[in-house]
């Protein structure tokens, strides 16, 4: 498998990595919702996520990546596990971040977990096999054309993602694991509507657009060729600019807990949904954890007015109700109820 | 008669046309893998020959597989192999077509029959160059680095390659295909090409090129750049050349980037610096590329304009149009959106899904038995004692029939009452509603009628099945006044959503000379109003509705015509108007919906 584009020598595309940084900051933002024309490296930038993320702690041996340090949320395995040994400690190991991703036309069976047939054929046990949701614990889940994928995966996903845990009852099993990742769904809005449930049940939405700035194109194809034609070299230059980006998340990580949010920051945000007529207190409270994170990436102990405003279209948009013949897209009313609300231009 | 307003058929000089699909067959022979493949939209026989061309000028070994569009998901990508699954007691995974190819071309005809998301994985393996198989009990990825070859044979007018496929296949060649053989290089001469493609050197005055081209022809993909520089180096290559010229690029770009053309250049002879570009983003070290930054020179605008000039100039000015209209026309896949409902009864068979069979859900028998197959021995062994039997099928195993189907039409009448002619025209339009409300008796579609005139558009037969009902409420139809089109058209976009949201696939028909006369505030004034319209009618051409517009003046009517073309909808001059007519029109727009 041949290494992925490094996430820092991607041009461009500032939302869409925002959108991802503050995900992996606060994974409670919930998933992110990348809209937008085709050949446009939305996959580009997910696929850049593994080498560019800090690789976390996991329990040894554990097939569902458990954090050690979150004793309510593991796995049953590792609860068994931990009453054998002293104090519940159980070995660590450093493991990559999981970045999975989900093919369009993969069953239910292969996304959930099903019976282990081998070991039930070859033992007789009635063993589970964990499926994708179990491989991107504590990770991100990946689907390309998510309005393409089948109607019950899709509800399925959203469902797991929502709660944290993957419940399993079939071929006679009864499991239940803890499955808490990122949802990152990507799809060309203009083939195909995405259903509006699907919509507000991501945390962030962006929308990923190609540049008209000639500069950068031909900035994109120099690094693009210079990437296909020598790999390992192309690697080596942008690691020193990957590992800065990975030194401000695990900094923003530290950081967050503490980061305060104003009264007068707190009520214009407020403001900001009431005016956006957002349905119910989803959107203040991803907007507010959405500015939280980005207060921590920018290393700032409160939260500002200027981050609200920049991550507000990226956690309203797609919360706003569907008028059709409201002049521009969703983007533009935030934008207008922003410099509303803000004073801004 | 009907007619359609669409673009007439690019006449393509055939000596050139033959020129061009040599030299993409001969790219397409050296970088084939690169850069995803080539589309081929002929109807004709052409694509035959082309491919029998090109078989000759690969190396014997290269397998060329045909996969027909109704091939089966586990076919395609790999599966269950079900003979063997029973056989050994435990699942074994069997590969598919495209691994099967890994390493050379798979041939796709009749692209625009294959589902749109089974097109969309196959881009995913031209992206990965794996297939990944996640299905019926097996975890495999299987290598399949695939050169395409899409045989696209549907109208004219829309794409058959969906766009997530259509994206990662570079190469296009429309129209006749046929390729001139004296043009083609030997096989020898392609294979020391391929040798040779990764080596040519393409310096940034190229990247500049095909960036400034990109950005002229209004394409967002940054994929169909890399592909066309992938062409130009293989174009390089194939003239035993170690470096891009010019000429390759303004080349590469016919094939790769004018195919995707969203717009015109914009005259080039205006200076587009009505900014200072900003500087592209610093790279952390002094390039990434390893190469002197981009120079200043003053040239460098020069260059661009020659390209774009070049590339414009070898087109006939037709054809830019053509594929102009098919970028705004909704391609296949959104013309069908919310067409198609899942059903268990009839329609396409889909994947069967596990469930519990009912009344209304039927057993999927095969892909039950599918699903059982690997667990019989062991639940030979778990009913020891018991009395045997030779196949243990249990609830779990339970796979039921799919169906996806064609949803029902809803036929949304705007017809125009103002003015003199109001009476006819209604008159006409309620004949057509009552003709194809008998004639769908045995359809599922539905008919509903807007009315406008004086102020406003008004919904007077809200979408229904009942003959009855619709005569009634027809029968008394006031006409006469003002022509508030604009209006008619937010009605009718708000209509056609909710027949969408309904599940059925709307087609609106419009019955109007075109000429509004009040504007959307309800005042009155011809531009005002005519600027109202062209705004809705945007609105309404990005819904991708699919509608035809009746004129209804004596003679057609250029303002009509505009209309027409601002709704994306079919133009259909009908002076003499009767009710059969319009029908006729109308069965026409359903069954191109």
């Amino acid at each position: 498998v041949r290494v992925a584009f490094p996430f820092s020598a991607i041009v461009g595309q500032e939302q869409m990595k925002l959108a991802l940084l503050i995900a992996t900051v606060d994974p409670s933002v919930g998933g992110v919702l990348v809209l937008g024309d085709r050949g446009t490296g939305k996959s580009t930038v997910v696929r850049a996520l593994p080498a560019l993320l800090p690789p976390m702690k996991a329990v040894e041996g554990c097939r569902y990546g458990c954090d050690p340090a979150a004793n309510g949320a593991r796995c049953d395995e590792c609860r068994a596990r931990a009453l054998h040994i002293a104090r519940g400690k159980l070995p660590i190991i450093d493991k990559p971040v999981p970045v999975i991703d989900l093919p369009l036309g993969a069953t239910e069976d292969r996304v959930v977990g099903a019976l282990d047939i081998e070991k039930a054929l070859r033992n007789g046990e009635k063993a589970f096999e964990p499926g994708l949701l179990a491989r991107a614990h504590r990770g991100f889940l990946y689907v390309d054309e998510v309005n393409l994928l089948e109607d019950h995966l899709v509800d399925l996903l959203l469902d797991v993602a929502q709660t944290g845990e993957n419940v399993v009852e079939r071929d006679g099993v009864s499991i239940r694991h803890p499955a808490r990742f990122v949802l990152v769904g990507s799809g060309n809005p203009e083939e195909g509507d995405l259903r509006p449930q699907l919509l507000d049940r991501f945390g962030l939405s962006v929308e990923v657009r190609s540049s008209d700035d000639v500069a950068m194109r031909v900035e994109v194809i120099r690094r693009r060729d210079a990437y296909d034609r020598d790999a390992t070299t192309f690697l080596a230059t942008w690691e020193a600019a990957d590992s800065a980006v990975r030194a401000k998340i695990l900094a923003a990580r530290k950081r967050l807990p503490s980061v305060q949010v104003p009264d007068a920051v707190l009520h214009r945000a407020v403001q900001l949904c009431v005016d956006l007529g957002t349905d119910g207190v989803r959107g203040e409270l991803t907007l507010l954890r959405a500015a939280r994170a980005a207060a921590a990436l920018d290393g700032a102990k409160t939260v500002t007015d200027a981050q609200v405003q920049l991550v507000a279209p990226m956690a309203l948009r797609h919360r706003l109700r569907r008028n059709v013949l409201d002049d521009g897209g969703s983007g533009t009313r935030v934008a207008r109820a922003i410099s509303a609300v803000y004073g801004t231009t | 008669m009907v007619a359609a307003s669409t673009v007439p058929p690019v006449q393509i000089d055939p000596g050139v046309a033959r020129a061009r699909s040599a030299m993409a067959m001969s790219v397409f022979a050296v970088v084939g893998d690169r850069i995803g493949g080539i589309i081929l939209r002929d109807t004709s026989a052409g694509a035959q020959e082309w491919l029998a061309a090109l078989r000759v000028r690969l190396p014997v070994a290269t397998r060329m597989i045909r996969l027909p569009a109704s091939a089966t998901d586990d076919r395609i990508f790999g599966g269950l192999d079900l003979a063997a699954t029973i056989a050994t007691g435990s699942p074994v995974a069997e590969r598919g077509v495209l691994a099967d190819a890994h390493g050379g071309i798979v041939v796709l005809p009749l692209i625009e029959r294959m589902p749109v998301a089974t097109q969309a994985r196959l881009g995913a393996v031209i992206d990965t160059g794996v297939a990944q198989v996640l299905r019926d009990g097996v975890n495999a990825v299987f290598d399949a680095r695939i050169a395409v070859v899409a045989i696209d044979e549907s109208d004219e007018e829309v794409w058959g390659v969906a766009a997530p496929l259509r994206d990662r296949l570079a190469l296009v060649l429309d129209g006749d295909v046929r390729v001139d053989e004296s043009l083609l290089p030997p096989a020898v001469v392609i294979e020391a090409a391929r040798a040779r493609v990764a080596a040519v050197h393409a310096d940034d005055a190229v990247m500049q090129g095909i960036g400034a081209l990109a950005a002229a022809f209004g394409i967002t993909s940054e994929r169909a750049a890399r592909s066309a520089l992938w062409t130009a180096r293989a174009l390089a290559a194939l003239d035993a050349r170690d470096e891009v010229t010019e000429a390759d690029v303004a080349l590469a770009a016919q094939l790769v980037l004018v195919p995707r053309a969203t717009r015109m250049p914009a005259d080039t002879a205006a200076p587009p610096s009505d900014a200072e570009p900003p500087p592209p983003p610093p790279p952390p070290a002094d390039s990434a590329t390893g190469e002197p930054p981009p120079r200043e020179s003053p040239n460098d605008g020069q260059l661009e304009d020659r390209l774009i000039d070049a590339v414009t100039a070898a087109l006939p000015p037709d054809l830019l149009a053509s594929l102009l209209a098919r970028a705004q026309r909704p391609s296949q896949e959104m013309g069908r959106a919310g067409a198609e409902k899942e059903s268990w009864i009839r329609g396409r068979q889909i994947a069967a899904r596990r469930g519990k069979p009912d009344g209304v859900r039927r057993l999927h028998v095969l892909e039950t038995l599918r699903t059982a197959a690997p667990w019989q021995r062991a639940r030979a062994r778990d009913e020891v004692g018991q009395p045997s039997r030779s196949l243990i099928v249990e609830r779990d195993d339970f796979r039921i029939r799919r169906y996806v189907e064609r949803a029902g039409t809803s036929i949304i009448f705007v017809v125009d009452a103002s003015g003199s002619a109001a009476a006819q025209r209604l008159n006409e339009a309620k004949g057509a509603v009552e003709a194809l409300l008998a004639e769908s008796y045995a359809r599922r579609d539905r008919v509903s009628l807007i009315a406008f005139r004086g102020t406003t558009a008004e919904v007077l037969l809200p979408p229904t099945r009942a003959l009855a009902r619709a005569r009634k409420l027809l029968a008394s139809l006031p006409g006469g006044g003002g022509t508030p089109l604009a209006a008619a058209i937010d009605a009718a976009v708000s209509a056609g959503i909710s027949a969408r949201r309904g599940g059925t696939l709307p087609v609106m028909v419009f019955l109007t000379d075109g000429r509004a006369n009040v504007a959307r505030d309800g005042r009155g004034g011809r531009a005002e109003s005519m600027r109202d319209v062209l705004d809705a009618a945007a609105k309404f051409r990005a819904c991708s509705l699919s509608c035809v517009l009746i004129d209804t003046s004596a003679r057609p009517e250029p303002m009509a015509q505009r209309v027409a073309d601002a709704l994306g909808a079919r133009y259909v001059p009908l002076p003499v108007l009767d009710a059969r007519a319009i029908a006729g029109a109308v069965t026409l727009a359903r069954e191109t919906a």
